[in-house]
C-alpha cells in the first residue's frame, strides 16, 4: 500500500473541562466546514450543563491559580508557546482551514498567536507595578493598592480570528490569575479546541481555562446571567446580543468588557489582532484592592529617626 | 492588705509567670490610641461645664516644686498657695497635695497643717531612681517620716527595659511597705519607656504590685504627660478595677499647663475610666504652672473679663 | 447618662449659615425653576423643620443641562490643563475658607453631627478638589497614555449620606480630566450641591460646566439614560446600580458604581482591643452607619468574644445622640423617616428571626428621625442582619474559631466593599488582607479615606474606583 492511499486518522474534537476533555453533555455535536464549506470535522454542541460545569470548575481553580506567584503564572503562560511552537504545524493547517488563509498566511498568524503568550507571559509579574502603587494619604498610614483577579471570566472569543484572536482574549484573562470559560467561535472552534490540548500539557492547572463550542448565544445566555461568573468579555458579540447579554450581566453587576465598535456586527473582521494589544485587556479584569494600615511613631514619644 | 489582687496572684508566682502576663496584654496601636485621644480633645467644654472642670483641676493639683534651688521659704510660698490658690476669692479650692523633695516634706507638713492639703514627696532617688535599693528605701522611710501623705516612687526603668520585670516589681513591693499609711504613687517615667505596649506593661505591674496611683512621668524629661499615655494608663485601671475590684488612682505629671489641656484630660478621665475618678483621691495633676491658667479663667468665668497675670500670685 | 461631668450644650452657631427660602436649578451658569414649575422641601432631618424649598428638575431640565454641558465641553476641554487645574485650585481655596458655613449646612441637611462633618466632610472635600487640581495638567504621566481624552459630558448621580463629599468625589476627577458635569443630589440633601454651584460662580468657573439638578429619582433615570451623556457615576443603592447598568448597556457609555455593602470587621484575639473596640464604633455608628462601606459585621474570635462585646457595650454607653450642631454630638440623626422606617424594619426582622438586641441607654429626641445606637449578638450567617445592608447605626455581631473561617465568613456576601482586621499580627494581616474579596481593607483602623486612595468594590458593591491615580480613569476615553 503505497502512502498516498494511507487512510488518515481523524481526530474527536472534544470540550476542554476543569482539565479533562468530556464531551458535550448533550451528546450532540455540529459539523464544521472550511472556508469553502467542506467538512473538518464534527465539534461538541455544548449545552448549558456543560456551561455550568465550566463554571464550577473555573472557580474551583481560582483559588489555586489566583494564589500561585505572578512568576509562575508568567512561567506557565510561557510554557504554553513551548508547547505550541511544536506544535505549530498543527494549527497552521487548522486556522487555514477554518479563516480560508494561505499556509503563509495563516503561519504568520501561528506565529503572532504564540509571540502574543510570550507577551503576555511577560506581563505577569509586571501588571501589579503599574496598575497599583503607594498612596501618600494625608495621615499616619500606610497605604497600598494592588490589582487583582476580578474571579471567573466568560469569554466570547473572536468569531473570526479563531486561534489569534482567541488567544490575544484568553491570555491576558487569565495572565492575572482570572480563570476563564471561553466560548470559541462558532463556526471555527477547532483551533480553539486544539488549544484545549495544548494547555492541558503546559502545567496550566485543570480548570483555568475552559472551552467550550456551539451556539455563541445559547451559551453564552446562561453564563451572561450565572452568579458565580465575576465578568464578561462580550468580543465575540454581536451588537444585539452583547446589549442583551450586558443586560443579563447587570443581574450581579458583573464586569463587562464590550466588543469595540468596529466589531459591533458580531465580526471582528475589521479588528487587526495583529496590532500590538496594549494592557487594557489585562486591566479590564482586575480590581483594585487598597489596604491601609497604621505606621505611627517608633515610640509613644516619637522619635527622631 | 493583700499586695496582690487575687485575681492575678499567679501572675506575679515567678519571673517567667510575670513576664509571660506582661507579654500576654493586648498590644497597643499608637495611631488609634493617639486618634482617641485627639477626638475626646475636641469636646467642647463650655459655662457650667467649665466651672465644674476648673474647680475640680485645681482640688487635683498635686502643686509641685521639685527643684535644686528649693528652700523652705519656696515651700511655704508654695504651701499657703495651695490652701488659698487665689486670695481675692475664697471659694476657690484648694489643691490635693503640694510635692516636694523629701528634705522639704517636713517644712510643707507643717505649713500645710490642718490644711487637708496633702503633703507629697517624691522618694526613691528621684528623678533617675539610680541608687542602691537600701537607699532608695531609707529615702522612702524619710519621707514618711517627715510627714509626707503620698509618695511619689520612680520605677526602675533600667530594669524594666532589659527585661528584669521581677525586679521592678518587687521593689515596688518593698516601697509600698515602708509607706505605712502613706499612699504610693508608682512613677513610670514613659517618656523613656518609649513605647505605649511598655507603658501598658507597666501600669499592669504597677497595679499588681500595689501601687495606689500609676503616674505617668517626673516632669524631668522631654516627654512627660501626654493625652495618649494618660488615655492609656486609665484604660488599664478601668480594666483592673472591672477585673480586680480594686480602684487605683492615675496621675500625669509634666507639661499640662493650661486650662484647655487640663479639661481635655478630664473629658479622658470622664470617657474612659468614669465619673468615679472624677474626684482627687482618683486623679491628680503634677503641675506648677497649670494653677495659675485655671484661676485666670476661673476669674474670666465669674467676672466675664480675661484676667491676666497681674491678677494671680506667682509662687 | 447621667455624670458628674455633664458637658453643657456647646451648639455651634446656626447663623453662619444663610439659606434661601427657595432654591433653582443650575443650569449654565445660572440659578433657574424647573420646566414644569415643581418644587419639593428638604427638611431638617434632627427637627423636621423645612430648611428650603428647592426646584424639582425633569426630563426636559435634563435635556436643558447636558446641552449646557455639552456646548461647555468645546472650550473646557480644549483649556490647557494648567488652568483647568488653577480653578479647581480655586474651588479648594474657597471651600476651605467657606467650611464652616458648609459644615453647619451639611449638618442641618443631613442630620449629621458638626464634628464630622466639620472634622471629616468638609477637610476631606477640600482635599479632593486640591488633589485633583494637580492632575489636570499631568494627565500625560496618569498611565493611560499620551494626552488621554476626556469623555464628556458626565451625568452623576449623588446619594444624601456624604452630600457634598460625595459631589466632592464626582465633580473634582471629571473638571480635571476636562469634561463637564450634571450632577444630581439626593432629594433628601439637595442644598450643599446649590451651595456648590454659588462657590463655582465665586471660582469664575465657565458657564455650563458644571450643572447641579435637584430633584428624585426620575431626574437621575433621565440623566443616566440621556443620549447626550457620555459618563454616568452613580453612588447608591446596589438596586438602582443594577438597573443603571441595564440601562445603559449596549451603549458607550463609561460607568461606574459605587454601591452597597456589608463590610466584615474582623477581631482577632491578638487584636489591639482597645483600638479595636474604637475602630468597630467608628466602623459602624460614624455618620450613624448611614455609610457604604460601614463595618456592619463584627466577627470576632470566639475566645475574646465576651471581652470585646463587654468593652464595646460600655465604650457605646458614652455615646452621645442628640442636637447634631451640638459640638459634643457624637451619633446625629438618621438621614430621613424614609430611611429610619427601612433601619426600624430591618430590626425588627433581626429580631423576629432571634437575634438577640441590645441599644445604647439613650434618649431619643421627640421629633426628628433617630435611632438608638444597636448591637445584634447570636447572629448567624442565616441571618437578614447578617446579609442585607442595614445602612443605619445598627451592628450584627458573629463569631469565628480560625482565621480561614474568619475570611471564609467574611467573603460569604454578594458585597465586596469594604473589611477590618485587627491583630497585632503582621503576617496574619498580610494573609487575610490577601484573602478578603474587597475593595478596600483597613487594618487597625476603620473608615480612613484620603483623596490619594482608591475607593471602590468587589462584586455587588459596583465597578471602577473613585480616588487617587485610579480615579482618573474613569472620566479618561482609555
Amino acid at each position: 500500500m503505497s502512502e498516498q492511499n494511507r487512510l488518515g486518522v481523524f481526530k474527536t474534537y472534544k470540550l476542554y473541562v476543569g482539565g479533562k476533555f468530556p464531551r458535550s453533555e448533550s451528546g450532540r455535536v455540529y459539523e464544521v466546514t472550511d472556508s469553502k464549506g467542506q467538512w473538518l470535522a464534527n465539534a461538541p454542541q455544548s449545552s448549558r450543563k456543560d456551561a455550568r460545569d465550566a463554571v464550577v470548575a473555573a472557580r474551583k481553580a481560582f483559588g489555586g491559580w489566583s494564589g500561585a506567584t505572578a512568576y509562575n503564572r508568567g512561567q506557565v503562560l510561557y510554557r504554553v508557546a513551548e508547547m505550541l511552537e511544536g506544535r505549530k504545524e498543527q494549527f497552521v493547517r487548522e486556522v487555514a482551514a477554518s479563516e480560508g488563509l494561505s499556509k503563509s498566511k495563516a503561519a504568520a498568524v501561528v506565529d503572532a498567536a504564540i509571540d502574543r503568550w510570550v507577551w503576555y507571559a511577560g506581563w505577569t509579574d509586571k501588571i501589579g507595578q503599574i496598575s497599583g502603587g503607594a498612596n501618600p494619604v494625608a495621615g499616619p498610614f500606610f497605604n497600598l493598592s494592588t490589582p487583582e483577579p476580578t474571579g471567573v471570566v466568560t469569554v466570547l472569543a473572536p468569531q473570526k480570528s479563531s486561534f489569534l484572536g482567541l488567544v490575544s482574549v484568553i491570555a491576558p484573562v487569565i495572565a492575572t490569575g482570572n480563570t476563564a470559560v471561553v466560548i470559541a467561535s462558532a463556526d471555527a472552534p477547532l483551533p480553539a479546541l486544539s488549544l484545549g490540548e495544548v494547555l492541558a500539557t503546559s502545567d496550566l492547572p485543570g480548570g483555568v481555562v475552559n472551552i467550550l463550542s456551539g451556539a455563541t448565544a445559547e451559551l453564552a445566555a446562561p453564563l451572561a446571567a450565572h452568579q458565580d461568573v465575576n465578568a464578561i468579555d462580550l468580543t465575540g458579540a454581536g451588537a444585539e446580543l452583547a446589549k442583551e447579554l450586558e443586560i443579563a450581566a447587570a443581574d450581579n453587576l458583573k464586569r463587562v468588557l464590550r466588543p469595540l465598535a468596529a466589531e459591533a456586527d458580531g465580526s471582528d473582521a475589521s479588528t487587526d489582532w495583529l496590532a500590538a494589544p496594549g494592557t487594557h485587556r489585562l486591566t479590564a479584569f482586575l480590581e483594585t484592592k487598597t489596604v491601609w494600615h497604621p505606621t505611627g511613631a517608633l515610640g509613644a514619644s516619637g522619635s527622631s529617626y | 492588705m493583700p499586695t496582690t489582687a487575687p485575681a492575678f496572684s499567679d501572675a506575679t508566682a515567678s519571673d517567667s509567670a510575670l513576664r509571660r502576663f506582661l507579654f500576654g496584654l493586648p498590644g497597643v496601636d499608637a495611631v488609634g490610641l493617639e486618634a482617641r485621644a485627639a477626638s475626646l480633645g475636641t469636646r467642647s467644654i463650655k459655662t457650667t461645664a467649665k466651672a465644674y472642670a476648673i474647680d475640680l483641676a485645681i482640688s487635683m493639683i498635686d502643686l509641685t516644686t521639685l527643684e535644686g534651688a528649693d528652700t523652705p521659704g519656696k515651700v511655704r510660698a508654695l504651701a499657703a498657695k495651695a490652701v488659698h490658690p487665689d486670695p481675692t476669692d475664697r471659694t476657690t479650692p484648694r489643691t490635693a497635695a503640694v510635692c516636694v523633695y523629701p528634705d522639704m516634706a517636713a517644712t510643707a507638713a507643717a505649713a500645710l497643717a490642718g490644711s487637708g492639703v496633702k503633703v507629697a514627696s517624691v522618694a526613691t532617688a528621684f528623678p533617675a531612681g539610680r541608687a542602691a535599693l537600701d537607699i532608695k528605701l531609707a529615702d522612702v522611710r524619710d519621707a514618711v517620716a517627715a510627714g509626707a501623705d503620698e509618695i511619689d516612687m520612680v520605677i526602675d526603668r533600667g530594669a524594666f527595659l532589659s527585661g528584669r520585670f521581677m525586679k521592678v516589681y518587687e521593689e515596688i513591693l518593698a516601697v509600698k511597705a515602708e509607706c505605712g499609711t502613706a499612699r504610693l504613687k508608682v512613677i513610670f517615667e514613659t517618656g523613656e519607656l518609649s513605647t505605649y505596649d511598655n507603658i501598658r506593661r507597666a501600669s499592669w505591674l504597677g497595679m499588681l504590685a500595689g501601687a495606689d496611683f500609676i503616674k505617668t512621668s517626673t516632669g524631668k524629661v522631654a516627654t512627660n504627660a501626654t493625652p495618649a499615655n494618660t488615655l492609656l494608663m486609665l484604660e488599664a485601671v478601668r480594666d483592673f478595677r472591672a477585673q480586680t475590684g480594686v480602684q487605683i488612682g492615675v496621675k500625669p505629671a509634666g507639661g499640662i499647663r493650661t486650662t484647655k489641656d487640663a479639661v481635655k484630660f478630664l473629658v479622658l478621665v470622664n470617657e474612659t475610666a468614669g465619673e468615679d475618678w472624677l474626684d482627687n483621691h482618683w486623679f491628680r495633676f503634677g503641675a506648677s504652672s497649670l494653677l495659675n491658667d485655671l484661676l485666670m479663667q476661673r476669674q474670666k468665668l465669674s467676672t466675664g473679663r480675661y484676667s491676666g497675670p497681674d491678677y494671680v500670685t506667682v509662687d | 447618662m447621667a455624670s458628674a461631668f455633664e458637658y453643657a450644650p456647646a451648639p455651634e452657631s446656626r447663623s453662619v449659615v444663610d439659606i434661601a427660602p427657595s432654591y433653582g436649578l443650575f443650569i449654565d451658569g445660572e440659578f433657574t425653576e424647573a420646566a414644569d414649575g415643581k418644587v419639593f422641601k428638604t427638611v431638617s432631618p434632627s427637627t423636621e423643620e423645612v430648611l428650603s424649598e428647592v426646584a424639582r428638575a425633569g426630563a426636559a431640565d435634563v435635556d436643558r443641562a447636558v446641552k449646557a454641558a455639552r456646548k461647555a465641553f468645546e472650550k473646557w476641554s480644549a483649556l490647557p490643563g494648567s488652568e483647568r487645574a488653577k480653578y479647581l485650585f480655586r474651588i479648594a481655596r474657597i471651600i476651605q475658607e467657606r467650611s464652616r458655613e458648609l459644615a453647619v449646612l451639611e449638618t442641618l441637611d443631613n442630620g449629621k453631627p458638626i464634628k464630622e462633618t466639620r472634622d471629616a466632610d468638609l477637610p476631606l472635600v477640600a482635599a479632593h478638589f486640591f488633589y485633583y487640581a494637580g492632575w489636570a495638567d499631568k494627565l500625560d504621566h496618569a498611565g493611560y497614555g499620551s494626552n488621554p481624552r476626556p469623555l464628556g459630558v458626565a451625568g452623576q448621580v449623588i446619594p444624601w449620606n456624604f452630600p457634598l463629599l460625595m459631589l466632592a468625589w464626582k465633580i473634582a476627577p471629571a473638571l480635571a480630566t476636562g469634561n463637564t458635569v450634571v450632577l444630581k443630589p439626593a432629594e433628601t440633601t439637595p442644598l450643599s450641591a446649590l451651595f456648590f454651584a454659588d462657590i463655582c460662580r465665586q471660582a469664575g468657573l465657565p458657564k455650563g460646566v458644571v450643572n447641579i439638578l435637584t430633584g428624585y429619582g426620575d431626574a437621575g433615570e433621565a440623566l443616566v439614560t440621556h443620549p447626550d451623556v457620555n459618563k454616568v457615576a452613580f453612588t447608591g443603592s446596589t438596586a438602582v446600580g443594577k438597573a443603571i447598568a441595564r440601562s445603559v448597556a449596549g451603549t458607550d457609555k463609561k460607568v461606574t458604581l459605587e454601591l452597597g455593602g456589608k463590610g466584615a470587621n474582623i477581631v482577632f484575639d491578638d487584636a489591639p482591643i482597645d483600638q479595636a473596640v474604637e475602630g468597630i464604633v467608628t466602623g459602624i455608628f460614624f455618620n450613624q452607619g448611614q455609610v457604604c462601606c460601614a463595618g456592619s459585621r463584627l466577627l470576632v474570635q470566639e475566645s475574646v468574644q465576651d471581652e470585646v462585646l463587654d468593652a464595646l457595650k460600655r465604650r457605646l454607653s458614652t455615646l452621645r445622640l442628640g442636637d447634631p450642631l451640638d459640638k459634643n454630638t457624637d451619633i446625629g440623626a438618621i438621614n430621613s423617616a424614609e430611611q429610619l422606617s427601612r433601619i426600624t424594619a430591618l430590626v425588627e426582622t433581626g429580631e423576629a428571626e432571634g437575634a438577640e438586641r441590645w441599644s445604647a441607654p439613650c434618649e431619643l429626641p421627640s421629633s426628628g428621625y433617630w435611632f438608638a445606637p444597636t448591637l445584634f449578638t447570636n447572629v448567624t450567617q442565616a441571618h437578614t442582619v447578617a446579609r442585607d445592608e442595614i445602612f443605619g447605626p445598627v451592628l450584627s455581631v458573629l463569631s469565628f474559631r480560625t482565621p480561614d473561617e474568619a475570611v471564609a465568613k467574611a467573603n460569604n456576601s454578594q458585597y465586596g466593599l469594604s473589611a477590618g482586621i485587627w491583630t497585632e499580627k503582621g503576617s496574619r494581616i498580610l494573609a487575610v488582607a490577601n484573602k478578603l474579596r474587597a475593595g478596600v481593607v483597613w487594618a487597625n483602623t476603620f473608615n480612613k479615606f484620603d483623596p490619594t486612595s482608591p475607593f471602590g468594590g468587589y462584586k455587588e458593591s459596583g465597578y471602577g474606583r473613585e480616588g487617587g491615580r485610579h480615579g482618573l480613569e474613569a472620566y479618561l476615553d482609555v
